[in-house]
């Protein structure tokens, strides 16, 4: 696992390095991810197998009717998402694409965003690419999306006037109260968290961090916050794909 | 006899009230070094009441961003800011009353949230909600608040 990587060239140097949020957690928890037969995330990446192989919707397939062994499939997928869909025109999250793939091509009903269903089948796509160093594309037609994202990223919300710069770029490695700052990067997501013993997708993260501002947040699967997981994404270009990881 | 002392008793009260109408928010009068000279409540502050609010959660938690000696018992203080240690002989009362109503007239761009403010923010929230909160909100922390702390970073002398 490649837990610090150079900072990208288009940080313009606000980040001496990368770092993986893994590092910034305590003996046990890093414990914890390290085993898969320790790390609870892997409960849910057995169920999403599962649901791999079932059969919903009009259509009556499944996602092996199409993807076959996801071991095979998906290997490499996690680390490019989010990215361009040149037939939809626009960009896709993980969560976006899995459920067009439910919708269109299975007949099957959306998942909600942040669900069970989702996180757990986001978890299994990325066990696939685990160790693979995240590369999201920031240019071409995605570059007016990154900008919007990288744009929030610098804003300061809500009645405490904080950005996401302030505390994870700035103050990395500070204690704010109890909470030991990490850069916030997903490269980990979605994450087991100890606190709500259940897998949590990067928006539920965002929008989390956003509430703590003061602020009005923005919903998980807004086109705002699909700007911005593309933006956090590309600040960890290097960082290994590392999901599920474990948090307190 | 005793029926006058009492009114004037009352009366005095009633004209203490009076003068202790806070400054409102917007109505504040900053230096150009961001300090304010009177108090915004009109009343001194309380030390004791200070040291509250600036250990609590739900009130002024400055403790999240800044260390403070005197208050050891409050757990997990933060590092974001400098040390409060010695505050009340780095700066006067209007300073400190300054820095904690808006610390960004005294310093350009910080992080230190503005605690008697109420407008001009970028999505303003209904406090820790994540809905929508309308302007002008509730101030961070009121008048009187504002002088207790004050008055507790008074006393923290090196
Ligand atoms: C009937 C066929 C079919 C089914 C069933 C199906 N998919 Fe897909 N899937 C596709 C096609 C076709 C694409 C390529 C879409 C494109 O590029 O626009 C795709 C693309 C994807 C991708 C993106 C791969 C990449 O390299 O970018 C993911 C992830 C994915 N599917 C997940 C799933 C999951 C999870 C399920 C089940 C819940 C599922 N799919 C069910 C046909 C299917
Ligand atoms: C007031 C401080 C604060 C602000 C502002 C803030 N965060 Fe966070 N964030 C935290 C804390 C505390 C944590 C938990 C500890 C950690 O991982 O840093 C966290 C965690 C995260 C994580 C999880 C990292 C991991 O590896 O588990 C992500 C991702 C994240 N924040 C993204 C953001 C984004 C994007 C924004 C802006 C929209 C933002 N944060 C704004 C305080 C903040
Ligand atoms: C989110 C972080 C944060 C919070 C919360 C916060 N501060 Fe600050 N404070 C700072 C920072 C950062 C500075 C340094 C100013 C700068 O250079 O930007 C500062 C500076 C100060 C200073 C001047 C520094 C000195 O001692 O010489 C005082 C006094 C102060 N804060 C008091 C408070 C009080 C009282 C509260 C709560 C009512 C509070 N702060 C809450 C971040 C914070």
């Amino acid at each position: 696992m490649t837990v610090r990587a150079p900072a990208p060239a288009y940080l313009d140097g606000h980040l001496p390095e990368i770092l993986s949020g893994w590092l910034f957690r305590s003996d046990e928890t890093q414990d914890l991810q390290r085993d898969d037969f320790d790390n609870p995330g892997m409960i849910f990446v057995d169920q999403a197998l599962d649901q791999w192989a079932m059969v919903d919707g009009s259509e009556g397939k499944s996602c092996a009717s199409c993807h076959d062994d996801p071991a095979d499939s998906m290997a490499g997928v996690r680390a490019v998402y989010p990215k361009w869909n040149a037939d939809a025109g626009e960009v896709r999250t993980l969560a976006m694409q899995i459920n067009d793939c439910r919708e269109t091509q299975m007949g099957a009903k959306k998942w909600g965003y942040t669900s069970g269903d989702m996180t757990a089948m986001e978890a299994l796509i990325s066990v696939q690419s685990r160790g693979m160093p995240v590369n999201v594309a920031i240019d071409g037609p995605v570059a007016a999306t990154w900008e919007q994202g990288k744009e929030m990223y610098y804003t300061r919300y809500g009645q405490l006037e904080l950005s996401c710069a302030n505390c994870h770029e700035d103050n990395y490695g500070n204690h704010i109260r109890a909470d030991h700052l990490s850069q916030g990067q997903i490269n980990g997501f979605p994450v087991y968290r100890l606190k709500n013993t259940k897998l949590n997708a990067a928006h539920d993260r965002f929008k989390g961090c956003v509430r703590d501002t003061r602020a009005e947040t923005f919903d998980p699967g807004s086109p705002e916050f699909v700007a911005l997981e593309l933006y956090v994404a590309s600040r960890g270009n290097g960082l290994s794909v590392e999901a599920p990881s474990v948090r307190n | 006899m005793r029926i006058t002392a009492i009114t004037l008793g009352i009366t005095a009260l009633a004209a203490g009230a009076a003068l202790a109408d806070p400054v409102e928010p917007m109505s504040v009068k900053y230096d150009d070094y961001g300090a304010i000279e009177t108090s915004l409540s009109g009343m001194p502050g309380d030390a004791v009441e200070g040291k509250k609010v600036m250990s609590s959660r739900g009130l002024g938690n400055c403790v999240a961003c800044h260390e403070v000696s005197a208050l050891a018992d409050v757990p997990f203080q933060g590092e974001i800011g400098p040390s409060l240690d010695g505050a009340g002989d780095r700066w006067n009362e209007a300073e400190l009353r300054g820095i904690v109503a808006d610390a960004k007239k005294t310093y350009d761009g910080t992080m230190m949230p503005s605690f008697y403010k109420t407008s001009g923010y970028i999505r303003p929230g209904n406090a820790f909600t994540g809905k929508a909160g309308t302007e002008p909100l509730p101030p961070l922390l009121t008048a009187q608040q504002i002088e207790d702390v004050v008055a507790f970073l008074l006393t923290l002398k090196d």
